[in-house]
C-alpha cells in the first residue's frame, strides 16, 4: 500500500514544458530517500490548466504544486513527502489564502466546473487499465450485454438528450438509430479523433487522460447498431494520445474486454487505430471514412448518409471523442442524470479549450448554458494586463465571434447558431482591443484556404478570392462596394459548397462583419487600423518633445530606419520603416507612438 | 475476464488504492510526526509499521500522513488518530510493535489502547 500519490501531469502541454523529467527526478530522488515503496507516482492525463504546468498534486493532501521545475523535487520530497510540511512556495497561488490551504476544487478555476467527459482526465493513471476500472471501468458496457437490448441502449441515449461534441450537434441517439434500422452482414463504428480546429485540444486530452472512455463507449455503440469491429481515426500530430490508445486497446484485449464473446455473452468487438496525416477536411465524416478506407481524403455529397452507406459502402455510426467519452456515464447514472444538466435543447456539460488574451490558458468543462462571462471572467480568470474584452472566437474557422455585447449569452448548441457563431469543437478563444478583427478574419480563412481538399469550386476558388478581398482591407486598397461583394461571396460559399468544411468557411468574415462592420469601414474609409495590428496601416512616429535623442531606438532599429544626432530629437523614415515595434519596446521616454 | 461478476472484484479491489486520491474527508487520519525530533526518536519504521499493517489487513478509509513538530519532542514519536466525529487521540513514544497493536486494537477494533496514549504517559 501506498500513503501517498504523487500525480504528475502527462498531458502534451505539461509534457512539452517538461513533466517527464520531474518524474524520472521524483522517482529518483524518493530511492534515494527510500521512499519508493511508500510513495508512487502516477503519470496522470490533463487537468485543466495548462497555463500553470507542469502540474503535480500529492494526494492524500490534495496539494496542488503548478509550475514545478526538476530542481523542486528534492525540496517536496524532503519536505513534504517526508517531514508532511507542504511546500507552500510552489503552490498554486489560488489554493492559499491567508494562509489557509483550500482544496483545488474550491478555487475558481474548478468550482463552477463540471467535469463528466473529463472526469477521469488528472486523476487516474491512463496507462493503467485497472485504475480505470477501479473508477467504475467497463461496468457501463458490462451492463449493456447482460441486461439491455440494443434499442434500449439507442432509447437511453436518445432520451438523455445528448449531442454531437464535434459541433453540428446532431442527436446521437437519432443517429445510432438510423445505423441500427439499416440491414447489412457488416458494420462499423467509428471514432473522429482528427480534431483539427487551432486552438481545441479536448479530444486529445480525453484521449491521453481517459482513453479507455472512449474505447468502452465503441463497445456500447457496436453492440447497440450491431457491429464487431471499431475504427479510431486519430490524427499523427497527436504522438502521445496514439501511444496511450495503443496501450489501452492492448490491455482491453489482454483482460477480454476487447474481442471474442466479450464477459461471456457472445459479442465481438474490436477497435483498429488509423493514423491521419492532418488534413483539417478529413474531420469531416465522408472524408473521414474515405481516408479510412485508404483513398486520398476528400469529401463525398450525402445522402447516403454514413449511417446508410459508410465506411467500405457498409452502414456507420461516426461520433466525436467527447461524445463518446460521455457514454458509459449516463448508461451508469442514466438519460435523467445526463438530462438534468443544461439547458432546454442542449443537454450535458462542453468542453471548452481557453485560449488567447486569458489567464487561466487550459481546459473546462461547465454545463450547457454557461455564460460566456463565467467562463471568461470567473473560470478564466480574466484578461491579463487590464486590458477590455473585446469579443470571443468559437467554433474555430467554422465559427464566428461573439462580441462582448453578448457576454452574457447562455452557450448552447442553438443560441450559438442564432448570434452566428457555432459551438464547434469547443475552442474558445479571447481577444482584447489589441485584436483586430479583419486581421482575425484574415487568419482563419488564410487556414481554410490552406486546408481545403479542392475537390468543388466554391471552396477552393471561393475562399480564396474571399482571402485576397480581405488582404486588401487590411492593406487599406478596399472600397466599400468590395465589402458587399464579400458578403454576397460568402453566402455564395456557404449555398454552393460540396462539405462542412467549405459550408462554414465564412463564418468567421460574416460574423466578423454583422459585429464589427465599424473596423472593416476604418480600414476602407479611413485607412486606418483601429487596433494597431495591420502593418500596411500604420505608421511609427517620434514626439520631438518628449526624445532625449539617446539613440538606443536607433541603434535596436532592425533596418536602420531611425536617424538623428545624439541629444537631439530623432526621426523614422517611414519608407524604410518594417513596423516591428522594436524602437517602442526599448524607448524609456515613452516618445514613440503607433499611429 | 469471462464474467461481469469478475470485472466487479477486480474494480473493488483496486477502489482501495485509490481513494486516497478523493477529496472525501469522512477518513480515519493517521497523522505520524515527523520533524527532525520524530525522525530522530525513530518516527520511521513507525510509519512504515503502520502503512504495512494497514495494507496487509486490507483497511478501507484510512488515510496516513505526516505532519511536522507538536512541540512535545520528548514524547516521540508521536501518533496521532483523527477519527470523524470523535475526539482526536495522541499516541506518544511509539514503536513500529506498538504501531501494529494500535492498528489491531484502536483501527479494527474501536477501542483505544489507552497505556500508549500521551495521558497514560504524563502519568
Amino acid at each position: 500500500m501506498y500513503r501517498a500519490h504523487v500525480l504528475v501531469c502527462g498531458g502534451t502541454g505539461c509534457t512539452s514544458s517538461g513533466s517527464a523529467r520531474i518524474i524520472r527526478a521524483f522517482e529518483e530522488e524518493l530511492r534515494e530517500t527510500g521512499l519508493q515503496d511508500e510513495v508512487k507516482v502516477v503519470k496522470t492525463g490533463c487537468f485543466g490548466l495548462c497555463a500553470l504546468g507542469p502540474v503535480v498534486i500529492v494526494y492524500p493532501e490534495g496539494s496542488f504544486y503548478s509550475r514545478v521545475n526538476p530542481e523542486d523535487v528534492k525540496e517536496i520530497v524532503d519536505e513534504h513527502l517526508l517531514k508532511g510540511r507542504i511546500v507552500k512556495r510552489l503552490l498554486y497561488t489560488e489554493t492559499v489564502q491567508e494562509d489557509q490551504i483550500k482544496s483545488l476544487s474550491g478555487t475558481d478555476f474548478y468550482k463552477k466546473q463540471k467535469r463528466v467527459a473529463l472526469r477521469n482526465c488528472g486523476v487516474i493513471n491512463p496507462e493503467d487499465i485497472n485504475e480505470y476500472i477501479a473508477y467504475d471501468g467497463y461496468q457501463a458496457l458490462g451492463k449493456v450485454l447482460t441486461e439491455m437490448t440494443p434499442d434500449d441502449v439507442i432509447d437511453v441515449i436518445k432520451r438523455s438528450g445528448l449531442r454531437g461534441r464535434g459541433g453540428a450537434g446532431f442527436p446521437t441517439g437519432v443517429k445510432w438509430s438510423f445505423a441500427k434500422a439499416s440491414v447489412d452482414d457488416q458494420k462499423y463504428v467509428c471514432c473522429n479523433a482528427d480534431e483539427g480546429d487551432p486552438g481545441a485540444f479536448m479530444d486529445r486530452s480525453v484521449l491521453e487522460g481517459d482513453p479507455h472512455a472512449v474505447i468502452e463507449a465503441m463497445a456500447i455503440a457496436g453492440y447497440a447498431i450491431g457491429a464487431n469491429q471499431g475504427y479510431i481515426y486519430v490524427r499523427a500530430e497527436y504522438p502521445i494520445a496514439v501511444k496511450r490508445l495503443e496501450i489501452a486497446i492492448g490491455q482491453a484485449r489482454e483482460m477480454g474486454l476487447l474481442g471474442k464473446d466479450i464477459f461471456g455473452t457472445g459479442f465481438d468487438f474490436d477497435i483498429e487505430l488509423r493514423l491521419g496525416a492532418g488534413a483539417f477536411v478529413c474531420g469531416e465524416e465522408t472524408a473521414l471514412m474515405t481516408s479510412i478506407e485508404g483513398h486520398r481524403g476528400e469529401p463525398r455529397p450525402r445522402p447516403p448518409f454514413p449511417a446508410v452507406k459508410g465506411l467500405f459502402q457498409k452502414p456507420s455510426v461516426l461520433n466525436n471523442v467527447e461524445t463518446y467519452a460521455n457514454i458509459p456515464q449516463i448508461i451508469l447514472k442514466g438519460p435523467e442524470w445526463f438530462a438534468s444538466m443544461g439547458t432546454e435543447k442542449s443537454k450535458g456539460t462542453k468542453v471548452f479549450a481557453l485560449g488567447g488574451k486569458i489567464h487561466n490558458t487550459g481546459l473546462v468543462e461547465v454545463p450547457m448554458g454557461t455564460t460566456l462571462r463565467e467562463i471568461i471572467e470567473e473560470i478564466g480568470g480574466g484578461i491579463p494586463n487590464g486590458k477590455k474584452f473585446k469579443a470571443a472566437q468559437t467554433g474555430g474557422p467554422s465559427g464566428g465571434c461573439i462580441p462582448a455585447s453578448l457576454i452574457d449569452t447562455e452557450i448552447d448548441y442553438d443560441n450559438l447558431i442564432a448570434i452566428g457563431s457555432m459551438m464547434g469543437s469547443g475552442g474558445l478563444i479571447v481577444m482584447d482591443e489589441d485584436n483586430c478583427m479583419v486581421d482575425i478574419a484574415k487568419f482563419f480563412l488564410e487556414f481554410t484556404v490552406d486546408e481545403s481538399c479542392g475537390k468543388c469550386t466554391p471552396c477552393r476558388v471561393g475562399t480564396k478570392r474571399l482571402y485576397e478581398m480581405l488582404d486588401k482591407v487590411t492593406k487599406g486598397e478596399a472600397t466599400l462596394e468590395d465589402l458587399d461583394k464579400m458578403e454576397k461571396l460568402c453566402y455564395y460559399i456557404k449555398d454552393n459548397a460540396l462539405c462542412g468544411l467549405g459550408q462554414t468557411a465564412p463564418n468567421p468574415v460574416l460574423s466578423t462583419l454583422r459585429y464589427f462592420r465599424d473596423e472593416y469601414i476604418a480600414h476602407v474609409t479611413e485607412k486606418r487600423c483601429p487596433a494597431g495590428v495591420c502593418k500596411k496601416l500604420i505608421n511609427y512616429s517620434i514626439i520631438a518633445d518628449k526624445c532625449k535623442g539617446c539613440t538606443l531606438c536607433a541603434r535596436n532599429c532592425p533596418v536602420g530606419a531611425i536617424s538623428g544626432t545624439v541629444r537631439m530629437p530623432h526621426t523614422i523614415d517611414t519608407a524604410k520603416c518594417v513596423k516591428c515595434g522594436a524602437c517602442v519596446e526599448k524607448c524609456k521616454f515613452g516618445a514613440i507612438v503607433k499611429k | 475476464m469471462k464474467s461481469l461478476a469478475e470485472l466487479q472484484a477486480l474494480r473493488d479491489k483496486m477502489k482501495n488504492n485509490m481513494g486516497i486520491r478523493s477529496d472525501d474527508t469522512g477518513n480515519i487520519r493517521v497523522v505520524v510526526g515527523m520533524a527532525t525530533c520524530g525522525i530522530a526518536a525513530g518516527a520511521r519504521p513507525v510509519l512504515q509499521a503502520f502503512t504495512e499493517e494497514v495494507a496487509k489487513r486490507n483497511l478501507q478509509n484510512i488515510t496516513i500522513t505526516q505532519t511536522g513538530c507538536i512541540g512535545i519532542c520528548q514524547y516521540e514519536p508521536v501518533v496521532e488518530v483523527m477519527e470523524p466525529g470523535k475526539e482526536k487521540v495522541t499516541y506518544v513514544k511509539m514503536t513500529p510493535e506498538k504501531a501494529v497493536k494500535v492498528v489491531l486494537e484502536h483501527l479494527v477494533n474501536g477501542n483505544v489502547v489507552a497505556e500508549y496514549t500521551i495521558g497514560a504517559a504524563a502519568k
